[in-house]
C-alpha cells in the first residue's frame, strides 16, 4: 500500500504515477507525460515564486518521468535550488535529482558544490550525511578538486558522528577510484587505518572498504592494517551469537565484515609475524570447523551468510598457498559441497576448486574428485554450472586422466552451446599435446574435434596438428591411414578436407602400398571434396596435387588433366590460377630429380617459443600477431637454420631453396610451432566469451 | 557493486542505482541486456551469472526481480545478503512491502539504499541504525508545511 502516512505523500505525484500506469498504450503515456512537462514547465517559467513544497513536488515528477526512460532537459535548476533549503525532504529531492541528471553545466556545478559545502560545514549530521551521499553518488572530477582534502578531516575527527564517518569514508572511496591523482592519504593514512579499531561496527564496515582498495594501491604505506584486522576478525570469529547484537545476521556474526577482513587480507601476503599468523591460522580454522557443525537455523540467510565467510576464508587460503594442511581441509570442504542440494552452493565450489587444482600442495586432493565434476558436467541442469565443471576438469587435468578427462570433454562437446565452443576446443586441444604420451591419441583427438564441432576449431588447432605430425615420425603414417579414413564420411568438415589434403600430400606414401588407399584412390578421394571447398582450401589441395605429382609418378596424368582444365588455369581467383598454371609447368618441364627437391618432405619445425615468439607477443599482443611479422620471424628462424639462401647451404639439415619455400610454404608461414599461441588463443576467447555469453538465452 | 536493478517480470524497471559512471545510452544498453538476461532464467538455475566481466547476483522476491552486478572477485553469497538485507529494509520501512510501495515511493526506496549501500560498498549493516537514520530523517519534516491549495490537496496541480 503506498505509505502516505510517512513524511508527507506529494498526492499531486501519486495521482500522476496513477495516471500513468493507467495509461493503455505507449503513445497515451507519451501523451500525459507530454501534458506534465508542458505544465511543469510552466509554472517554472511563471510569475508566481513556486514554494518549496511545489518545487520539490515538481522536480520529483520529473525525476519520476526520467527514471520511466524520457529525456529531461530542465528542471536542474529548480533542483539546484531545493538544495539550499533548510527543509530536509526539499534537499533530499534535490540531492537526489541532481545525484542522477547528472549534468556538466559549470555554473550549476559551482551552485552544486556551494551547496555541498555549506551543508558540510553545517554540522548537522543529517545534512552533512546527505552531502556526502551525493558526491559518493556523483563522484565527479569537479567535486573531487573541490572536497578530497576536506572529507578526510571529517572522517578522523573526534567529534564527527559514526554516521557522518561511515559515509565519509566510502566518499573517500568513490573518489579515489574516479581520482585517485586528487586523494592525497599522506598524513591521514594512520588515522584511517586506526578506524579499524573503531568501537562502531558500522564505522569499521565502511572504513575496511576505503583501506581495502587503498591498500592494493599502496601496500607498504598501509601493511600496520594487516594485524589489526587479524584481531579483528579473530574476535568476531570467537563471538558468541549474542554479542555482536545487531551485527548479527540470523545467528552469524558480523557477516559482512568479516567477508570484508578477509578480502583485505588477501591484499597482502601470509603475516611473518608468529603470533599475528598463528591466530590467523586458529581463525581460518575456526571458520573451516564451524562448516561442520550443525546449522544455527534453517533459513537459507543462515547458510549463505556462513558459506559466504568460508568460501572467503578459502579464497585466502588459496591466496596464500602456504598451508597444506588448510588447503587440504578447504578442499574436502569443496568437495562435499560439490553435492549439495543447492545449485548455488555446487556452482561456487566448482569454481574455488579450480583456483585450488592449480596449487602443488592440493592438485592430488583435487583429482580425488573427478568423478563427481564428470557428473555435474554430464547431468547439471544450468549450462554455467556445466561450464564451470568443463574448467575445473581442465585446471584438474595430468598425465595421470588426461586421456579420461578429454574423452569426457569431446562427448560434452557434441551438445555444448555454440557460445562455448571454441573456448572448448582450444582447451581440449591444449590438454591433448600437453599430457599426450602417445600421439597417435593426440591425432585421433584433434580429428574427432575436427568431426565434432568443426565450425569451431580455429586455425592455429590444425596447424599445430599438422606441424606435430610432420615433426613427429612416429606418428605420420598412422596420421595418413586416420586422416583417409576420416576423409571417406559422405559429410566431412571442411577443416577436415585441409588436414587431409596436407597429410596426404605429405605422407601419402605411408599408406599408398594397401590397395584401398593407394595413389589414385587417395587422389579422387581428395578431388571429389574438391568443389565443395572454399578457396584456400582448394589451394591447398592443389598443393597437394603436385605433391602427388612427385610421390606417385603414375598420377602424373590424371592430375595434370585435371591442372589443365579450365576450370583451373582460368579460374577467376589469382591465387588458384597462379598456382595450377605453375604446377601444371613445373610438372612438365621439371625432371624428376629437380621436382623431388622442390617438394620434398617438410623439414621439421623448429621450435619457437623463445626469442622469437617472445618478441612477436611483444610487439602487438597474444594472438594479434600479423601474417608479415610472422613471415619475418620465420625468415629470422630460418636464417638460424641457415636456409635462408638460394640454392642452399650445408649447414642446415634441410636446406629449401627459397622459391620453393614461397611457393609450396607460403601459405602455411604463419604456422606457429608453440603450443604457447594456443593458450594465447584460449585466453582472449575466453575473454570475449564473457563479453557474448548467454546471448543464446 | 557497478549497479543494482529492480524490475518487475514484465521487465519495467522500478529502481536503478548506478555505482560507476557511465552514460545515459550505455545505462539504458546495459539494463536492457540484463534485464533480458535474467528474465530468461528458470527456477531452478543458480542465482549468478557471468555477464562480460562482470558477475550477476540476482534474486526474485514476490513479483521484483533484485539484481547487482559485482566485480569478478567479489562474493557472491554475500551479496545474495545485501540483497535480502534492503529487503527486510524495505518491508520494516513500508510494512510488507510489495512492489507499488516502490512504484510510488520510488524516492524513499533510493534513500533507504543509500543509507545502506554507498559508492557500492555496504555502509551500515545493522538494520536498526539504518532505520533509524532514516526515521530520524522522516521526523525532521514534521514541521509546519506552507498551506497548500485546494487543488494541490486533491492532486490536480
Amino acid at each position: 500500500m503506498p505509505a502516505v502516512s510517512k513524511g508527507d505523500g506529494m498526492r499531486g505525484l501519486a495521482v500522476f504515477i496513477s495516471d500513468i500506469r493507467n495509461c493503455k498504450s505507449k503513445e497515451a503515456e507519451i501523451k500525459r507525460i507530454n501534458k506534465e512537462l508542458a505544465n511543469i514547465r510552466s509554472k517554472f517559467k511563471g510569475d508566481k515564486a513556486l514554494d518549496g513544497y511545489s518545487k520539490k513536488k515538481y522536480v520529483c515528477k520529473l525525476l519520476f518521468i526520467f527514471l520511466l526512460g524520457h529525456d529531461i532537459d530542465f528542471g536542474h535548476m529548480e533542483a539546484v535550488n531545493l538544495l539550499s533549503s533548510n527543509k530536509y525532504t526539499e534537499k533530499q529531492i534535490g540531492y537526489l535529482f541532481i545525484s542522477v541528471l547528472v549534468n556538466s553545466n559549470s555554473e550549476l556545478i559551482r551552485l552544486i558544490n556551494n551547496a555541498i559545502k555549506n551543508d558540510l560545514s553545517s554540522r548537522n549530521p543529517t545534512f552533512m550525511c546527505l552531502a556526502l551521499h551525493c558526491i559518493a553518488n556523483v563522484g565527479s572530477r569537479e567535486m573531487a578538486e573541490a572536497f578530497a582534502g576536506e572529507i578526510p578531516r571529517i572522517l578522523v575527527a573526534g567529534d564527527t558522528m559514526d554516521s557522518v564517518k561511515q559515509s565519509a569514508a566510502l566518499c573517500l572511496l568513490r573518489l579515489y577510484k574516479t581520482s585517485p591523482d586528487l586523494v592525497l592519504m599522506g598524513e591521514w593514512t594512520s588515522r584511517v587505518v586506526h578506524l579499524l579499531n573503531d568501537q562502531h561496527m558500522g564505522v569499521v564496515t565502511a572504513a575496511i572498504s576505503l583501506i581495502t582498495c587503498l591498500s592494493q594501491k599502496n601496500p607498504d604505506e598501509f601493511k600496520t592494517c594487516v594485524s589489526l584486522a587479524v584481531s579483528r576478525l579473530s574476535r568476531i570469529v570467537s563471538s558468541a551469537s549474542t554479542d555482536l547484537q545487531d551485527y548479527t545476521y540470523y545467528f552469524v556474526p558480523a557477516p559482512w565484515l568479516s567477508c570484508k577482513l578477509l578480502r583485505l587480507l588477501q591484499c597482502y601476503p601470509p603475516p611473518e609475524d608468529g603470533a599475528v599468523k598463528g591466530r590467523l591460522v586458529e581463525c581460518l580454522e575456526t571458520i573451516l570447523n564451524k562448516a561442520q557443525e550443525p546449522p544455527k537455523s534453517k533459513k537459507v540467510q543462515h547458510s549463505n551468510a556462513k558459506n559466504a565467510i568460508l568460501f572467503e576464508a578459502i579464497s585466502l587460503i588459496i591466496h596464500y598457498d602456504s598451508e597444506p594442511n588448510l588447503l587440504v581441509r578447504a578442499c574436502n570442504q569443496l568437495g562435499q559441497f560439490l553435492q549439495h542440494r543447492e545449485t548455488n552452493l555446487r556452482y561456487l565450489a566448482l569454481e574455488s576448486m579450480c583456483t585450488l587444482a592449480s596449487s602443488e600442495f592440493s592438485h592430488e586432493a583435487v583429482k580425488t574428485h573427478i568423478e563427481t565434476v564428470i557428473n555435474a558436467l554430464k547431468t547439471e541442469r544450468d549450462v554455467s554450472v556445466r561450464q564451470r565443471a568443463a574448467d575445473l576438469l581442465y585446471a584438474m587435468c595430468d598425465r595421470s586422466n588426461a586421456k579420461q578427462i578429454v574423452a569426457e570433454m569431446l562427448s560434452y562437446l557434441e551438445t555444448a552451446d555454440y557460445s562455448i565452443r571454441e573456448e572448448m576446443v582450444l582447451k581440449v586441444a591444449i590438454l591433448a599435446e600437453k599430457y599426450a604420451v602417445d600421439y597417435s591419441w593426440y591425432v585421433d583427438t584433434i580429428l574427432n574435434l575436427i568431426r565434432i564441432a568443426g565450425d569451431y576449431v580455429s586455425e592455429e588447432v590444425w596447424y599445430r596438428v599438422i606441424q606435430i605430425v610432420i615433426n613427429r615420425d612416429d606418428v605420420q603414417g598412422y596420421a595418413a591411414k586416420t586422416v583417409f579414413e576420416a576423409l571417406q564420411a559422405p559429410a566431412c568438415h571442411e577443416n577436415m578436407v585441409k588436414v587431409g589434403g596436407y597429410i596426404l600430400g605429405e605422407f601419402g606414401n605411408l599408406i599408398a602400398g594397401d590397395p584401398r588407399s593407394s595413389p589414385l584412390v587417395q587422389f579422387n578421394l581428395l578431388h571429389s571434396k574438391f568443389h565443395l571447398c572454399s578457396v584456400p582450401t582448394r589451394a591447398l589441395l592443389l598443393s597437394a596435387y603436385i605433391k602427388f605429382i612427385n610421390l606417385f609418378p603414375e598420377t602424373k596424368s590424371t592430375i595434370q588433366e585435371v591442372l589443365r582444365s579450365d576450370s583451373q588455369i582460368r579460374n577467376s581467383d589469382v591465387e588458384l590460377q597462379q598456382r595450377a598454371v605453375e604446377y601444371l609447368k613445373l610438372s612438365s618441364i621439371a625432371s624428376t630429380d629437380v621436382l623431388a627437391t622442390v617438394l620434398e618432405e617438410m623439414p621439421p619445425f623448429p621450435e619457437r617459443e623463445s626469442s622469437i615468439l617472445a618478441k612477436l607477443k611483444k610487439k602487438k599482443g597474444p594472438g594479434a600477431v600479423s601474417v608479415n611479422e610472422l613471415e619475418e620471424g620465420k625468415r629470422e628462424a630460418g636464417e638460424l637454420n641457415g636456409g635462408g639462401e638460394r640454392g642452399g647451404d650445408t649447414h642446415s639439415p634441410t636446406s629449401l631453396p627459397l622459391f620453393s619455400q614461397t611457393t609450396i610454404t607460403h601459405s602455411f608461414s604463419h604456422i606457429i610451432s608453440s603450443s604457447l599461441v594456443l593458450e594465447d588463443r584460449m585466453q582472449n576467447v575466453v575473454k570475449n566469451n564473457h563479453k557474448q555469453m548467454f546471448f543464446c538465452f | 557493486m557497478q549497479f543494482m536493478l529492480l524490475f518487475s517480470r514484465q521487465g519495467k524497471l522500478r529502481l536503478q542505482k548506478w555505482y560507476a559512471p557511465l552514460s545515459d545510452t550505455q545505462k539504458k544498453k546495459i539494463s536492457r541486456e540484463v534485464i533480458q538476461m535474467v528474465l530468461a532464467r528458470k527456477p531452478k538455475m543458480c542465482s549468478f551469472l557471468e555477464w562480460r566481466d562482470l558477475k550477476i547476483v540476482y534474486k526474485r522476491y514476490a513479483s521484483l526481480y533484485f539484481c547487482c552486478a559485482v566485480e569478478d572477485q567479489e562474493n557472491e553469497l554475500i551479496t545474495l545478503e545485501i540483497i535480502h538485507r534492503y529487503v527486510e529494509l524495505l518491508d520494516k520501512y513500508f510494512g510488507s512491502v510489495c512492489e507499488l510501495d516502490i512504484i510510488f515511493n520510488f524516492e524513499k526506496a533510493y534513500y533507504i539504499l543509500d543509507e545502506f549501500i554507498l559508492g557500492g560498498e555496504a555502509q551500515e549493516t545493522s538494520k536498526k541504525n539504518v532505520l533509524k537514520a532514516i526515521e530520524q530523517a522522516d521526523m525532521l519534516q514534521e514541521e509546519a508545511e506552507t498551506p497548500r491549495s485546494v487543488l494541490e490537496e486533491i492532486g490536480l496541480t
